[in-house]
């Protein structure tokens, strides 16, 4: 998201769903579309299938959508930005650039040139190990095409260079003025179902709702005037990202913590610094749906109501903000958890009086400039786009169309920089995490569906044939994939999807928490830790008893 | 044919697609769930979290009562004044002794817009701290 704010000045996914069928190249990197994005995969193969488009794919693993693939391109994990500056290189080498949008829309074109020189196909293959002759087929393919959408999620963003990945990939989006109109564009596809609305509406550390930033004395003074709060009692400083909070609880910073519906202990890196840094919290409150891993270590629990039980709104990957409506009544006691939070501000000697979801929904978009033009009656009928300024706007489906959000698109130089934990003798093997089809993120919700759980019930290791006969583990064997950081046993799965020297784990089940073994080593800017690559031994072992430790 | 007792459209709590489902309810369980086909997100379809994923909600584990931990470390149903109370009562007694940035809020990317700007707004309005983030990066 920093990325994308930094070139084009909006961090959202720019196109929509709707469009991708009119995309004559799709490049899909660092996505498991059809896992992760089930339901917006089926355009992507109605546009390949249906409409003759040709796929790209830039993944390390043989994932569904290779089937669909034109150009598969296996790079080594975290080569990404090597291999994307060849692609520039290969775009100016060959006068593939869209030279008037290049004039005319963007600037900082000579530094990225000279930032891409010396990145020619021939040295980023010896990075990524691909063949130079693929990646310039890749580049020309993208650029020359009518119409290209790129497309990624957190097998992009989940890097120590995450940030320099998307900055790079949208270096070609604005050397061939592939953005600004239907079938094209930046797309970054969010992974949880409210991910976008929880940044739109100020769950991050430095903006406040609708990205208007906390330094900024005129944002300061709005929301004071907004909340009637003295201007005095916000504060400018921006303040700790969740990786950053742990670390403030070790060092004695932060003494009190409040979490709604999340649960580190199991989706945070590095997990036994976690249960470390909680273990000694003075006071930790928790709201949710559920007993987890985090509130066994809470102080108090808060029983909250589900999205079956509610009102409200979500808004999806392609800026769409859709209602959700009460279907049932929450079990027990359980409330919404807009009553509990009002509850306790309450209590802490403010007087919030709102009546329903819809109540705050007024203030939040009196507040909120995307979301200034939306109101339940407007978003009932099939939801609406942001920005949507204006009670008679839209809403708007493609951003970025004659101008940037920035004004113009700037382009960036990056330069590549290896994963923080390399393989060596001792951890010889890349783990790289990520999800699969039937379970969900820790999977709270998905394993407690019967279904779900009776075809996908235990966690595995993906490995390479050649990687599993050489350590002799066989399918379904038990194996010990450890890290610096912690250890786990689990089930084999011998399969090709995984390349030699990467094994592939995911991070839906709590009894395999594959984050004892992850780094908690995290992207400067974007602060996302790098899932995506540590280096790990495997073994194979006799007893299954033997779990995590 | 099972005949419903309500039939309700919302939004599918998974991913981030958010799909457009008809959910089904016959004595207070959802026992079907259709996506719609009037909108251009999924046009009909639904993937396999979606259709059959909502067993979680009638799940005997859910939590019902406020919980709060007692001194041998074990957690004690308790009454909703109690709890709130005892929550409000800590904070500001950490606010006050060691400043707002000692306090630390995670938001939530599965809750909805309206519960998330309320407790960005508990954070920077009651509190007095941008220590306010959620899971987008993990």
């Amino acid at each position: 998201m920093a990325g994308l704010a930094a070139t084009v000045g909006s961090g959202a996914m720019t196109n929509s769903i709707k469009d991708i069928v009119e995309a004559d190249v799709l490049l899909v990197t660092g996505s498991n579309t059809t896992e992760a994005h089930p339901v917006l995969s089926l355009q992507m193969k109605r546009a390949v299938r249906e409409r003759g488009a040709r796929l790209i794919l830039i993944d390390p693993r043989r994932i569904e959508l290779a089937d669909f693939a034109y150009l598969h391109l296996r790079q080594k994990p975290g080569t990404d930005v090597a291999l994307f500056n060849a692609m520039a290189h290969a775009i100016i080498a060959h006068d593939w650039v869209n030279e008037r949008f290049v004039r005319e829309c963007t600037e900082g074109f000579e530094a990225v040139k000279t930032a891409v020189a010396d990145w020619t196909p021939e040295r980023a293959a010896i990075v990524t190990g691909l063949p130079p002759s693929k990646i310039v087929a890749a580049a020309r393919m993208y650029a020359m095409a009518k119409n290209s959408a790129i497309f990624w999620a957190m097998g992009i963003t989940q890097y120590t260079t995450g940030t320099d990945n998307v900055k790079a990939l949208s270096n070609l989006a604005l050397l061939t003025g592939q953005i600004g109109r239907p079938g094209t564009g930046l797309n970054p596809l969010r992974g949880q179902n409210n991910v976008q609305g929880a940044c739109d509406l100020g769950g991050l550390v430095n903006v406040f709702p609708g990205y208007q930033k906390v330094a900024d004395e005129a944002a300061r003074r709005k929301f004071a005037a907004g909340w009637g709060v003295p201007y005095e009692s916000l504060s400018p400083v921006p303040g700790l990202t969740v990786t950053e909070m742990m670390n403030g609880v070790v060092d004695g910073r932060i003494k009190g913590m409040y979490i709604m519906g999340e649960n580190p202990m199991l989706s945070d890196p590095n997990l036994n610094h976690v249960r470390h840094a909680l273990s000694q919290i003075e006071f930790l409150a928790l709201q949710d749906i559920f007993m987890n891993e985090t509130a066994e270590m809470a102080h108090v629990i808060l029983p909250a109501a589900s999205f079956a039980e509610k009102s409200g709104t979500f808004t999806n990957t392609e800026r769409r903000v859709q209602l959700v409506r009460p279907v049932l009544s929450a079990p027990g006691e359980a409330r919404p958890d807009w009553q509990i939070i009002t509850e306790i501000a309450n209590r802490m000697g403010h007087d919030w009086s709102y009546d329903s979801p819809e109540d705050i929904f007024t203030e939040m978009a009196a507040l909120t400039p995307q979301y200034a033009g939306m109101s339940y009656e407007r978003l009932a009928p099939g939801g609406l786009q942001w920005p949507c300024p204006t009670p008679d706007h839209p809403g708007t489906p493609v951003l970025h169309v004659g101008q940037f959000a920035r004004g113009k698109g700037l382009l960036i130089p990056v330069d590549y920089k290896p994963p923080m934990e390399v393989t060596d003798g001792e951890y010889p093997f890349i783990l790289s995490t990520g999800r699969i089809l039937f379970h969900w993120h820790g999977g709270t919700m998905s394993r407690r569906s019967p279904g779900l759980e009776a075809i996908a019930p235990a966690a595995e290791v993906e490995i390479n044939p050649a990687d599993a006969a050489a350590y002799g583990i066989g399918d379904g064997d038990w194996v010990r994939v450890a890290s610096r950081r912690g250890q786990v046993v689990t089930e084999a799965k011998v399969t090709e999807r995984s390349p030699v020297g990467t094994v592939f784990m995911t991070f839906h089940y709590a009894e395999v928490a594959v984050n004892l073994l992850t780094i908690d080593a995290v992207d400067p800017t974007a602060k996302i830790p790098e899932y995506k690559v540590c280096a790990v031994k495997i073994e194979k072992v006799e007893q299954p008893e033997e779990l995590a430790v | 044919m099972i005949q419903a007792d309500r039939v309700v459209t919302s939004t599918c709590p998974y991913c981030g697609v958010g799909c457009q489902v008809d959910l089904y309810v016959k004595q207070e369980m959802i026992y079907r769930v259709d996506g719609r086909f009037d909108n251009d997100v999924n046009r009909g379809a639904l993937c396999v979290k979606g259709r059959f994923g909502y067993d979680y909600v009638h799940a005997p584990d859910r939590l019902t009562t406020p919980l709060i931990k007692d001194g041998d470390g074990r957690f004690q149903p308790a009454g909703w004044a109690e709890a709130l109370d005892l929550v409000a009562d800590r904070l500001l007694a950490i606010r006050d002794q060691y400043g707002p940035d000692s306090i630390a809020i995670l938001t939530s990317a599965k809750c909805t817009n309206e519960e998330n700007y309320l407790l960005q707004k508990l954070a920077r309005a009651v509190i007095g701290t941008n220590n306010v983030d959620h899971c987008a990066r993990l």
